[in-house]
């Protein structure tokens, strides 16, 4: 059909057998590649460029980027913009959902226009309170809950109906991811939370960051036991601590994060403490790296993209993309 | 009342077995509703239903209980009102991220359900709160989907019985009768 624009025809295209997005970031994983994703610091700004340039330095080194909503409930660049952009740029987007601003009639819109923008994957998640944010006094929305929103989008995939069981003619084709906290309380609780989020459609996890490696291996023993690890694609969350102090800051204000002490300990007694963050962070992805069921790493380098290709390279990560 | 409430669920084993005698007694009310008319006795229960569950659970009247899955903690408390918690923010000692002196609703309710007979039914995932029904009577409306459910039920097994008895049901008509009870009406 004839647009006057230049508008590509063949923006639907058949996929193969297996595959439910055709997303980089599936085909990597499926292909049993040990998947690399990054988050990208959204900004304040209305400037496309400044979206490219946060790209740049993950887009080296990252399967896919992430692109967060509104986190901390802090107000930035939203995430469906970001994640358009990034496509229009030819990198891969993760496209994260927060159930914290948006009911369920604009979270289902929203999917299917970040889907018709060409965004492949999505993560679920509840989102962080109001009151953790820079503008407390917003109404917290908390239609749905991540679980709840897992459903809601495989049920717009794979039965091409909106919740209200109104029909969609092509249904978004998407790789649909969610988070757990693998590191917080109740912890003898947290992977059946998560078998939880597999019963509701989840297709890969991204977890938040780890920095208690025992504890992690404790979660990853219980997951394995479920069976979880060979329903999913689990993705482990690190990023490098930028000084002591930041360490404090990070644990007493922002929600759902465990630093142990001696972690902060540690980068305390270095004479260079980001180098040290730094190293601990390259320390952590080569001992996660090993445990069974991980199938990639996911970084968060909060106002530190810079450092993540350095760290990446220096884990090694990129010398073995196999999965064992 | 918070007290109560954490009581509630460090008891939600006695809890559930109370749930479901209740349950059940609205069941066999069910022939004396449908005669009062279900909508005239509706607000005399949601009275009744929210004075006792605001008392034990602090229950916000969502219309759609489910305390039976989430281990007798009710998730409406829950900052986020999460139906399938927790959240990731979930504080050392398991406090809520938003309210750091209360409980996290969610802590509770795994713990909850740990001590339940059926308390693996945490494992479902539950749908979004539908809040067109907030305020009415969840129990009356389980009860008389129940009656319902059992009522059809009834009505098919005497069916399957009438068709497999074919010559029975044509020539000795009460052996295999297909007529409703005396006051069981057909609809509801």
């Amino acid at each position: 059909m004839a647009t006057g624009l230049d508008i590509p025809t063949n923006s639907y295209p058949e996929l193969s057998e297996g595959i439910v997005s055709g997303s980089r970031l599936e085909l990597a994983l499926k292909a049993g590649k040990f998947a690399i994703t990054a988050e990208l610091n959204p900004p304040d700004s209305a400037d496309p460029d400044d979206v490219y340039q946060a790209a740049r330095p993950l887009s080296e080194v990252a399967d896919a980027i992430n692109a967060t909503d509104a986190s901390g409930a802090n107000c930035h660049m939203s995430s469906l913009g970001i994640s358009a952009f990034l496509v229009q740029a030819g990198y891969e987007a993760v496209y994260q959902i927060s159930c914290r601003d948006r009911n369920r009639i604009a979270i289902q819109g929203d999917v299917l226009g970040a889907a018709a923008l060409g965004v492949k994957n999505v993560l679920c998640l509840t989102g962080d309170d109001v009151g953790s944010g820079d503008q407390p006094g917003a109404k917290p929305v908390f239609d749905l809950d991540s679980v709840s929103l897992l459903r809601t989008l495989r049920t717009m995939r794979d039965e091409s109906v909106f919740l209200s069981g109104r029909k969609i003619s092509r249904p978004p084709r998407l790789f649909i991811g969610a988070a757990e906290n693998p590191c917080v309380d109740p912890l003898e609780w947290r992977p059946d939370r998560l078998a939880k989020k597999v019963k509701a459609g989840a297709e890969f996890i991204q977890t938040n960051y780890v920095f208690d490696l025992p504890r992690f291996e404790q979660f990853m023993s219980r997951v394995r036991d479920l069976g979880l690890d060979q329903q999913i694609f689990l993705l482990a969350g690190v990023g490098p601590l930028a000084s002591a102090r930041a360490a404090r800051w990070m644990r007493s204000n922002v929600p759902g994060i465990h630093i142990p002490d001696h972690v902060i300990a540690r980068i305390e007694g270095a004479e260079n403490q980001a180098a040290e963050g730094e190293k601990i962070c390259i320390e952590l992805i080569q001992q996660i790296r090993e445990i069974q069921g991980v199938s990639g790493m996911h970084i968060m380098a909060y106002r530190r993209e810079h450092q993540v290709s350095k760290i990446i390279t220096s884990s090694g990560l990129l010398d073995r993309r196999n999965r064992r | 009342m918070y007290r109560v409430r954490l009581f509630a669920v460090r008891h939600s084993r006695s809890f559930e077995w109370i749930y479901r005698r209740v349950e059940a007694s609205l069941v066999s009310l069910d022939p004396v509703f449908r005669r009062i008319g279900y909508e005239r006795v509706e607000p005399f229960v949601a009275t009744l239903e929210r004075w006792t569950k605001s008392f034990l659970f602090d229950c916000k009247m969502c219309g759609q209980c489910a305390l039976s899955s989430t281990g007798m903690s009710c998730p409406m408390n829950c900052p986020k009102t999460l139906r399938n918690g927790p959240c990731g923010g979930v504080r050392p000692g398991g406090y809520c991220e938003v309210k750091p002196e209360m409980k996290c609703v969610w802590v509770c309710a795994w713990d909850g359900a740990s001590r339940m007979r059926h308390g693996n039914q945490i494992e479902i995932v539950l749908p979004p709160v539908d809040h067109s029904l907030k305020g009415t009577s969840s129990w009356l409306r389980v009860s008389r989907e129940k009656a319902v459910s059992l009522r059809e039920a009834q009505e098919a097994r005497r069916s399957t019985v009438a068709r497999a008895f074919k010559s029975a049901r044509e020539k000795e008509p009460a052996t295999a009768p297909l007529a409703p009870e005396p006051g069981e009406k057909k609809d509801t």
